[in-house]
């Protein structure tokens, strides 16, 4: 005679590995997977801090994205401890996880117990629907995606480089985005500037780009600085931002940025192009070199192509600005490998990748120091500074 | 013959090769054949007394030669060299910007947008 249904998740459970709550809240913190196996409405009401959510009916189809490891010690928990032991005996026996335990009482025991329950962003139907891409990837998931909208970004520019990574930033959900630009829009910037349009010339770029992103995405709060980044705001403007995106076009502007940045600690995703040629890197205060380690001193005017006229191919800006929107996304969200010590360079004549080390330098003038010690005075300025800017004039 | 990898901004000192191949056993000696091949690149590359000029990285495969032995670096004849001088270009029409950075250097002190006294 078949067992009932209660008949069988008793049985179920003397066959599987159980776990105390208290036990439980003794490993948060470990390298320990707890996951959640509920529906999406009962996760929304709350969950165990630092848990993963996997759903029971997908249980079979995305427990490896977000456990990748057999070996992994994993704990599961539901409401009250039958379905995350039908879960743990599917993981075990069909799935070949070798150390898989069900929490006893589930999350009701949990909150009996008077441990702390984290409660989730409500995302509207809306935010459901346009973020679910992002939710079906466990690198980001929901978790990653509150991160994204609790972030703020500041993009240096909403030119070549700024224009696809506003977009870009804007779409994925980014809270908050600065844009730094007192240019106006102009025909000639429409062959690669694509967050402009033809209708808004003269506009200035940074009203013509708030209307792009606020079309792609209504969520996006979008900061407008009407400036040019100098000594005098480069501070105001830029403290407070989690992550900088460096489109600038020239030296002395780069040095001044990375220095303040050193000083505030705020990773840069700094990227540049030329021709058919672009450049990448991260740099990320303290954790790896700074654009001092890579570039000591600028080359002299007549080698430095930004103050020259010279060409770049409409579709380079998209690419490099691109992969500057990426690594964005990765820092932010914590997946990954951020491009931090290495250069990437893109050659798209010939359609080539080359990733050169970068490395910290122990003499750098200004990160070998703390923070609080680079001065107003000396941000921003490098040797024979005069000099560099006469004859770029 | 070890390959050098030529950057844009010195492609017109190499008839705008992009890749050139240049003989010697040391990153010095493969700079210096490029050097007498191209002889518009050596005030670029090197400084007066024969150094690497501090604004140009070199790198061996991907490692900067400054952290292996700089100019004595050994170089393998299937090893390729990287010249790499700062890029700075970004958002801005070049065009626009050369003739904006004239108009600033003339009302300021000091072009590049950054404020006078700096």
């Amino acid at each position: 005679m078949s067992p009932t249904g209660a008949d069988y998740i008793r049985q179920v459970k003397q066959q599987i590995d159980e776990i105390d709550p208290s036990e439980v809240h003794g490993l948060l913190g470990d390298s320990v997977a707890i996951v959640d196996v509920r529906e999406t409405e009962e996760w929304d009401q709350g969950h165990v801090p630092g848990a993963k959510h996997v759903p029971r009916g997908y249980l079979e189809s995305r427990i490896e994205g977000a456990v990748p490891d057999r070996d992994a010690r994993i704990v599961l928990y539901c409401a009250s401890g039958n379905r995350s032991a039908l879960a743990a005996k599917t993981l075990r026996d069909e799935l070949g996880y070798a150390r898989v335990e069900s929490m006893t009482g589930g999350i009701t025991l949990w909150k009996d117990r008077g441990y702390e329950v984290e409660v989730p962003r409500r995302f509207t139907a809306e935010q459901r629907e346009r973020y679910s891409r992002h939710f079906l990837l466990p690198e980001i998931g929901v978790e990653g995606q509150q991160k994204l909208l609790d972030a703020k970004v500041l993009l240096l520019g909403a030119g070549g480089l700024g224009s696809p990574t506003a977009l870009y930033l804007a779409a994925a959900g980014v809270g908050t985005l600065g844009i730094v630009d007192n240019d106006v829009v102009d025909l000639s910037n429409l062959q690669r500037q694509v967050i402009h349009t033809t209708d808004r010339i003269g506009v200035p770029k940074v009203d013509s780009a708030e209307e792009s992103m606020k079309a792609i995405n209504p969520d996006v709060n979008v900061v407008k600085y009407a400036e040019r980044l100098d000594a005098s705001n480069v501070m105001r403007i830029i403290e407070g931002y989690d992550v900088i995106v460096d489109g600038l076009d020239n030296f002395p502007t780069r040095y001044l940025l990375n220095d303040a940045s050193v000083r505030l600690q705020i990773p840069v995703v700094s990227a540049s192009i030329l021709g058919f040629d672009g450049q990448l890197s991260v740099f990320k205060p303290y954790d790896g070199p700074c654009y001092r380690c890579l570039y000591p001193v600028p080359p002299p005017a007549e080698l430095a192509p930004s103050c020259g006229a010279n060409g770049v191919l409409g579709v380079l800006p998209g690419t490099m600005g691109l992969l500057q929107a990426t690594e964005v996304v990765k820092l932010i969200v914590g997946a990954g490998e951020p491009l931090v010590g290495r250069l990437l360079l893109y050659e798209a004549l010939s359609a080539t990748f080359t990733e050169l080390k970068v490395r910290r330098d122990p003499e750098c003038p200004v990160c070998s120091r703390e923070p609080e010690d680079i001065s107003d005075e000396e941000m921003g300025v490098f040797p024979d500074y005069e000099a560099f800017c006469a004859a770029a004039g | 013959m070890a390959t050098v990898k030529i950057p844009p901004v010195l492609r017109p000192s190499t008839s705008g090769e992009k890749e050139v191949s240049a003989g010697g056993a040391t990153v010095g000696q493969v700079l210096g054949s490029l050097a007498e091949d191209h002889p518009a690149t050596r005030s670029q590359i090197f400084g007066d007394g024969g150094e690497l000029n501090r604004y140009v990285n070199v790198y061996l495969n991907d490692e900067d030669v400054r952290v292996l032995q700089g100019l004595e670096t050994e170089v393998g004849e299937s090893d390729v060299l990287v010249i790499l001088p700062a890029m700075a270009g970004g958002a801005i029409d070049f065009v626009d910007r050369q003739r904006e950075l004239r108009s600033r250097a003339s009302l300021t002190s000091a072009g590049c947008g950054l404020p006078a006294g700096h």
